[in-house]
């Protein structure tokens, strides 16, 4: 376990992602992260060693299967410091955690004419899945908006708060911009108001981490494709007293206890929310991210990533033509949107491909905050623990390329 | 950095020029058919209003704004399109306007460049909904 002060050795890490053998400058984290040997390694040794279904079979490789799939439960309790495994769940990722909660709590609580309160800055998967539920309860929703520096107006979120809503659902930080919120300050505001909180982490918990005990959030959503785990693998936390109170979201297998004509019991927490056969090697994947950053430590990921923001802030910023989105570098998680004069961000990143720099272009799920910062698309590159700042001076060769070819 | 002739391949001038001064950009007043479409991935839009006479397309003029693809393709289109009858420009396919590009367009980029085909067609024929098929 990495202490504090301890500083990322990004070459050694580098190392254990083969993938950057091909040459690339990967600066599209915030989109999904590569993988180590130590995560694909893990699930590997499921699919080939102990490859069997889980909760069920009586044989010695069914139980390690178990084991192994359960033990990430205790690795992501840790992580996110939960009171209990059983306030772990486990979703495809971070859009089916939301779109859980929305379905299983929100249709029984949320009543005609309440109040969601949902931010300008937020992805579409904490966004559609509130719009579907309030257009099927009649409810309503309000967004809170963003300053010229694109963080949210706490002045228009605390008016908002008086109006008591129902719901409360902000990201811990903007995927578009990089905003970090102040998640700790707006849940304690949001819970004095009587609201039901949802956090959505999944720019949040791959890049500086969370405690949900100090944060006091309701529910916590995160993706495991985003933190060096794989894709399929995500995780819904909920504080205990609700998930029991809340009904299953997809029903069959393995969340029940007993099924009779008359009727079903549902299973304990969390399996009650696991139905039918899960993506065992992606959780198991996803135990070994975690165990992999928690290595590193978080406070050493978040110093890393906020000095190569830092240096490639400074670095776009030197560069004329080109327009830079949301707060400075200190205020920020390692993402950084921008757009250039003359030249589209779909062009840009075709150039930058042929310099094999990956960099995202386009609005990023967050079309309502594109369309309040009146623009269509941006240019995006966004940073993990790997990222070296040859690639970001790549992407600086690759958009001085872009100039000279647009003149 | 040393792919510098697949990109000038890629932005040829010919479709830089298309892009920085593009033909029959803007509208016309009371057009027979106006019709826009948007590209939701990557948010190009696209614009075309048409003056009909007689079958034959009298005036054309595209507006929008997007990548150098879509804008370029769109303009090329403009270029084909004026004072053709309008029942040929219906059959124009795709395999014709990306021979019109001329470059090698990558499966990520294929929709900005068939955009304005896109248009011409929901436009022309007076169709509602979506027809990515359409050959």
């Amino acid at each position: 376990m990495a202490t504090q002060t301890s500083r990322l050795d990004v070459a050694a890490i580098r190392k254990d992602f083969p993938i950057f053998e091909t040459g690339i400058a990967y600066l599209d984290s915030a989109n999904t992260s590569q993988r180590p040997r130590q995560v694909t390694g893990a699930m590997m040794d499921y699919f080939e060693r102990f490859n069997s279904n889980i909760h069920r079979a009586a044989y010695h490789i069914a139980e390690e299967a178990t084991d192994r799939y359960e033990g990430t439960r205790e690795k992501v309790r840790a992580f996110i410091n939960a009171a209990s495994t059983k306030e772990i769940v486990y979703t495809r990722g971070t859009t089916e955690a939301i779109n859980l909660v929305a379905y299983s709590w929100g249709r029984k609580h949320i009543k005609p004419g309440d109040l969601i309160v949902l931010t300008i800055l937020d992805h579409h998967s904490n966004i559609v899945p509130w719009q579907i539920l309030a257009a099927a309860n009649d409810a309503r929703i309000e967004y809170v908006d963003i300053d010229e520096r694109g963080e949210l107006r706490q002045d228009q979120f605390h008016d908002l708060l008086e109006r008591s809503p129902r719901l409360v659902s902000f990201s811990q930080v903007s995927n578009a911009l990089g905003t970090i919120n102040p998640a700790l300050e707006m849940v304690a505001a949001a819970k004095a108001a009587g609201a039901t909180v949802l956090v959505d982490g999944a720019q949040g918990a791959p890049h500086q981490g969370v405690d949900v005990q100090a944060l006091g959030c309701d529910f916590y959503a995160f993706s495991g494709h985003k933190m060096l785990g794989p894709t399929g693998a995500g995780i819904l936390f909920g504080r205990r007293e609700l998930l029991e109170a809340m009904d299953p979201f997809q029903s069959g297998g393995d969340m029940i206890k007993a099924v009779r004509i008359e009727g079903t019991t549902y299973h304990d927490l969390p399996w009650k929310f696991e139905a039918g056969t899960q993506a065992i090697g992606e959780v198991i994947g996803l135990g070994a991210a975690v165990d992999y950053l928690s290595g590193l430590g978080m406070d050493a990921v978040r110093a890393h990533e906020r000095e190569i923001t830092e240096y490639a802030y400074e670095a776009l910023s030197d560069i004329d033509g080109l327009t830079l989105y949301g707060p400075p570098p200190s205020r920020r998680a390692g993402v950084i949107s921008f757009s250039l004069a003359g030249i589209h961000p779909h062009d840009l990143a075709t150039i930058a491909d042929r310099d094999q720099v990956c960099l995202r272009a386009g609005h990023h799920c967050a079309m309502p905050l594109m369309t309040r910062l009146g623009i269509v698309a941006t240019a995006r590159a966004s940073f993990y623990v790997y990222t070296q700042k040859d690639e970001v001076d790549r992407l600086v060769g690759s958009i001085k390329e872009a100039q000279r070819i647009f003149q | 950095m040393s792919s510098t002739a697949a990109d000038d391949q890629f932005y040829r001038e010919y479709i830089l020029d298309h892009y920085k001064n593009p033909r029959n950009f803007g509208r016309l007043e009371h057009p027979d058919i106006s019709h826009e479409e948007e590209n939701p991935l990557c948010g190009d839009v696209v614009g075309m209003d048409f003056r009909v006479k007689d079958g034959v397309i009298e005036d054309v003029r595209f507006h929008g704004r997007g990548c150098a693809i879509s804008q370029a393709s769109a303009s090329l289109l403009t270029e084909r399109l004026m004072r053709l009858p309008l029942n040929e420009a219906k059959k124009i396919g795709k395999s014709e306007v990306l021979g019109e590009l001329g470059i090698q367009i990558s499966p990520a980029r294929i929709k900005c460049a068939l955009l304005p085909l896109k248009v011409l067609k929901v436009g022309a024929y007076g169709l509602a909904g979506e027809d990515e098929d359409e050959e």
